[in-house]
């Protein structure tokens, strides 16, 4: 039986799955819509996995979660290491692409900047207060240009004259395109003029004084987005790289991950592909025994508390320990 | 007179034995909380910062709670803290309330004003009186701090998750039935024994990070995630630049703030830009040149003295040597974002050190380094 590690990332608009062999190459990969519902796609996705390797001499000796929904997936598949979507990120690129100094990192709902050196993480950065530029919103306008989303990044190529478009925030873009539109400019033009705006903003943003050295990655659901990319090098004047797997990053860092936590516990926890046949149901709920007021999430299989997790007391915590050998 | 006060951190216990020991009712603040954020945000206009939204939230609560009295201190210095008391007073009276404010200005700027409205809480009490009162509040205040900078040591040593925050609140509540100068003191006591009775490993290795920015979002917890309690169970101890002990030392009764972190910012910020954005400049001076492993800066969206001190802070990072890790806050209530730009900073605060101890240690053996506890999700604890 070969060992092989999976690795899970649950980001808000897209999930990718990773399965990684002892030498930490890539045996499958999937990429799926959260689609707002993220038990349903990890249920989904581990089914398909299962599908996919069924018959091989396979064994999964590690779980790795990360992205925004880390700890529901966690706890759902028994993960042996819940990691935040940034160390993870940077891990895979290091791993992915020798000599990578910057990471780019451009989600669903954020985007991030990650400084490496020597392979070693030293410094970040990742957006705060505003949405612009991230994956959603190229998503939105794409549905209002009735363009798919795939095209895009090509659409942006074929211009000649980007058009300028307020890049600083979503709203102020938008009403900059409709208004690019209704004039008559080209619609290769206006996209091409939109993601440099995004460019702009993300470099003016999350890399407000960073140092920018080569080689520099290009990874997150974004990177398929070829017109982002030629707005990067031009804006950076260097060559970006997309790696082949630049969806399933996240995904790539947590498995490696895993199977350093694996290493240095023994075993997984790994609670096998059943997990995609359980009918799970996440509630949540505010306590109002004081003013903190923490919103409380219960995993339930059939009524049972297999698991809860959010206060800060640790008074909502006792169920931790129950249900399926969950230990976190 | 039914008397409410701005919730500030622990520090507020202290402000209320003092108005109940004048003889008053003390409404007493409650901890901000996301109703608090709304409805300030509802009654503030939109770009005023975040202090100033949770303030007038506070201040809603407690007139709905029957003050009829309020009592606030302003800033001094070119920022918009001082004219909080201002605009927070017209929007209460917009709202129909007309609460007796007692609106403090740093003394030696207003010591006419500073008096009359001494006098006016006074109420009965002989002046000499008020200052024995206003002294034994001044312990009870240095028995706060003791006992929060102490839980920010211990936090990261404790062996079962939550031990410290269960027991500084026990300590609290020590604290809180205090009356007596004499009570004060045994309660402190018996509160750092509480704190040391937590079971901790001393061997464990621990980050030290040390956190700026502005004073309000730094002191109030519940302004800032409770940043502290979920960085200490992260296995970092806590160094805050701000308490209310060193900040009334040092801005309340004297002109000139913080003289060492100003002196400590003079090559990079020679200028007070007001609120504590020289400070910030300073403190991460002072936190770097006691090799500490990174700082964090809290700063409420659009604060202009500390969106300036961030413009500095990718090349203090650089010649310092220093990680840096900014947070703006705002009206979000939720942790998560927090949560994952903490651990990442913190991730790489282990590597940067693990580099510096043993030449090369990669981040496959960080599970080993001793003090790391990231495997289980922070917010399962």
């Amino acid at each position: 039986m070969e060992k092989v590690y999976l690795g899970v990332d649950v980001g808000s608009v897209s999930t990718g799955m990773v399965l990684l062999n002892e030498h930490l190459e890539v045996l499958a990969e999937l990429y799926l819509r959260t689609q707002g519902q993220p038990i349903r796609v990890v249920q989904e996705g581990l089914k398909a996995l299962e599908k996919r390797i069924r018959g091989m001499p396979l064994k999964i000796c590690g779980v790795g979660t990360t992205g925004s929904a880390r700890t529901l997936t966690g706890v759902l598949l028994g993960a042996d290491t819940i990691k935040n979507e940034i160390t993870c990120h940077g891990l895979a690129a290091t791993h992915v692409v020798s000599g990578v100094q910057t990471v780019l990192e451009i989600g669903g709902q954020d985007s991030k900047m990650i400084l490496l050196r020597d392979g070693i993480v030293v410094d970040f950065a990742m957006n705060t207060v505003c949405a612009a530029g991230t994956g959603s919103f190229l998503d939105h306008q794409a549905a209002r240009l009735n363009v798919p989303i795939e095209e895009f990044g090509e659409l942006a190529l074929q211009s000649q004259n980007p058009v300028r478009i307020a890049g600083r925030c979503s709203v102020f873009a938008e009403s900059d395109m409709i208004h690019k539109q209704q004039v008559g400019t080209s619609m290769p033009d206006i996209i091409a003029g939109l993601c440099e705006a995004l460019v702009r903003n993300y470099l003016n943003n999350v890399g407000k004084g960073k140092e920018i050295r080569p080689n520099v990655v290009f990874q997150g659901g974004v990177a398929a987005n070829a017109g982002i990319k030629a707005a990067f090098e031009k804006a950076l004047e260097m060559p970006v790289t997309v790696p082949g797997y630049y969806g399933v990053m996240g995904g790539i860092g947590a498995a490696m991950l895993a199977r350093a936590a694996v290493e240095s516990s023994g075993e997984t926890r790994f609670k096998g592909f059943e997990v995609s046949e359980m009918a799970y149901q996440a509630s949540s709920f505010e306590c109002r025994d004081c003013p903190n007021c923490c919103e409380v999430v219960n995993l339930t299989v059939k009524e049972e508390v297999l698991a809860r997790w959010g206060g800060r007391c640790g008074k909502w915590a006792d169920l931790r320990e129950v249900g399926l050998g969950t230990r976190f | 007179m039914k008397i409410s006060f701005a919730h500030i951190g622990y520090a507020t216990m202290a402000m209320e034995r003092l108005l109940q020991d004048l003889g008053h009712e003390v409404i007493p603040p409650l901890q901000p909380t996301a109703n608090t954020f709304s409805l300030g945000a509802v009654h503030s206009p939109e770009f005023a910062c975040i202090p100033f939204k949770i303030l007038m939230g506070t201040y809603l609560e407690a007139m709905e709670r029957g003050a009829d009295a309020l009592l606030s201190a302003g800033g001094r210095g070119p920022c918009r803290a001082g004219y909080y008391g201002e605009i927070h007073q017209r929007i209460l009276r917009e709202l129909g309330h007309e609460p007796r404010l007692f609106f403090f200005w740093p003394p030696y700027q207003v010591p006419l004003d500073t008096l009359k409205k001494l006098n006016g809480l006074r109420g009965k009490t002989s002046w000499l009186q008020m200052v024995r009162y206003i002294k034994k509040a001044w312990k009870m205040m240095i028995a706060l701090d003791d006992l929060e900078i102490l839980s920010h040591r211990i936090r990261p040593l404790e062996t079962e998750t939550g031990a410290t925050s269960k027991a500084f609140r026990q300590a609290l509540g020590y604290i809180r039935q205090a009356r007596t100068l004499e009570e004060i003191e045994e309660a402190s006591i018996a509160g750092i024994e509480r704190l040391h009775q937590v079971p901790q490993d001393p061997n464990r290795e621990v980050l030290r990070v040390g956190i700026v920015g502005e004073i309000y979002v730094q002191i109030e917890p519940a302004a800032n995630f409770f940043l502290e309690e979920m960085m200490g169970e992260m296995g970092v101890e806590c160094h805050r630049s701000i308490f209310m002990t060193n900040y009334v030392r040092h801005d309340v009764f004297s002109r000139h703030g913080d003289l060492s972190a100003r002196e400590l910012a003079q090559p990079y910020l020679p200028l007070n830009i007001g609120g504590h954005g020289q400070n910030s400049i300073g403190d991460v001076v002072r936190f770097a040149a006691k090799s500490f492993d990174g700082v964090i800066q809290l700063a409420p969206f659009t604060c202009i003295p500390e969106i300036v001190a961030k413009s500095m802070m990718p090349h203090l990072s650089q010649e310092l040597d220093i990680p840096i890790l900014t947070f703006f806050i705002d009206e979000q209530t939720a942790r998560g974002g927090v949560e994952t730009r903490l651990e990442a900073f913190v991730d790489m605060i282990w590597q940067k050190r693990a580099l510096r101890n043993a030449g090369s240690r990669s981040v496959f053996d960080r599970a080993k380094i001793p003090g790391d506890r990231g495997l289980a999700p922070v917010s399962s604890r």
